[in-house]
């Protein structure tokens, strides 16, 4: 059965992300959303961590926040997906349930 | 009248939209400013996503407050610190943030720039410096 993980806070202030990741089964999907987007930025310090969950989980990020955010598709790390709200609610749809990561 | 201008640091750690703390502080710094008060701005941490260039909540329905922040030199609001250690960390630069500036009067209207890069040790004596801090 698989889950799909969302994270809406900041890799850098709160230790939600960490924690999911620690938690993710192979197969499922992680969501980066709102404060959550930055994690998915290349050149951050928390790049690796991103970049190994990517070996197991298929992670996405939600565009609209981060272009409020004021970054482009192109600053965000190869092998996430940008998704738009649509996106998110298939994401949904297809996993078995939502895990909220506040 | 005379009184004594205090030092007033607005300290900023958060990422705007995601919680209300920005804009709060942003806020806070415009009524202070009608003040006369001697007035810096400190980023660190998150705080320093605040000031990105190409902001457009377009898409979230929230306002976009990032233009605010130009019109900062025009309330005498020309001390921006800006943490190396906190843009290194989130794979920023200079470069990715709103070139701010004041126009100094003494100098013809020169523009100059408001945002100053400073290292945390410089960050340290910036706080240290200051008389009164408002964390955001």
């Amino acid at each position: 059965m698989s889950t799909l993980h969302t994270v809406n806070k900041s890799p850098f202030e709160k230790n939600s992300l960490d924690t999911c990741l620690g938690y993710v089964a192979g197969g499922s999907a992680v969501l980066l959303l709102e404060d959550g987007v930055y994690a998915a930025l290349k050149g951050t310090s928390v790049e690796p961590k991103i970049k190994s969950a990517l070996d197991s989980a298929k992670v996405y990020v939600l565009g609209p926040d981060l272009k409020a955010r004021g970054f482009s598709e192109d600053r965000v790390i190869e092998g996430i997906s940008v998704v738009d709200y649509a996106g998110f609610v298939d994401l949904a749809a297809e996993n078995a349930k939502v895990q909220a990561w506040l | 009248m005379s009184e004594t201008v205090k030092k007033f640091l607005y300290l900023n750690r958060r990422a705007p939209y995601g919680t209300i703390y920005a804009w709060e502080s942003l806020e806070v710094v415009l009524i202070g400013a009608a003040f006369d008060q001697d007035v810096s701005l400190a980023f660190i941490d998150d705080g320093v996503y605040q000031l990105t260039k190409n902001q457009d909540t377009a898409a979230i329905g929230m306002k976009n407050f990032s233009p605010t922040y130009a019109a900062l030199g025009d309330y005498e609001v020309k001390k921006i610190y800006v943490e190396k250690e906190s843009l290194e960390e989130r794979g920023l630069t200079l470069d990715d943030l709103q070139h701010l500036v004041w126009e100094d009067e003494d100098e013809d209207w020169a523009e100059k720039d408001s945002i100053h890069l400073v290292s945390r040790a410089e960050m340290a004596a910036v706080m240290e410096d200051s008389d009164v801090v408002f964390s955001f």
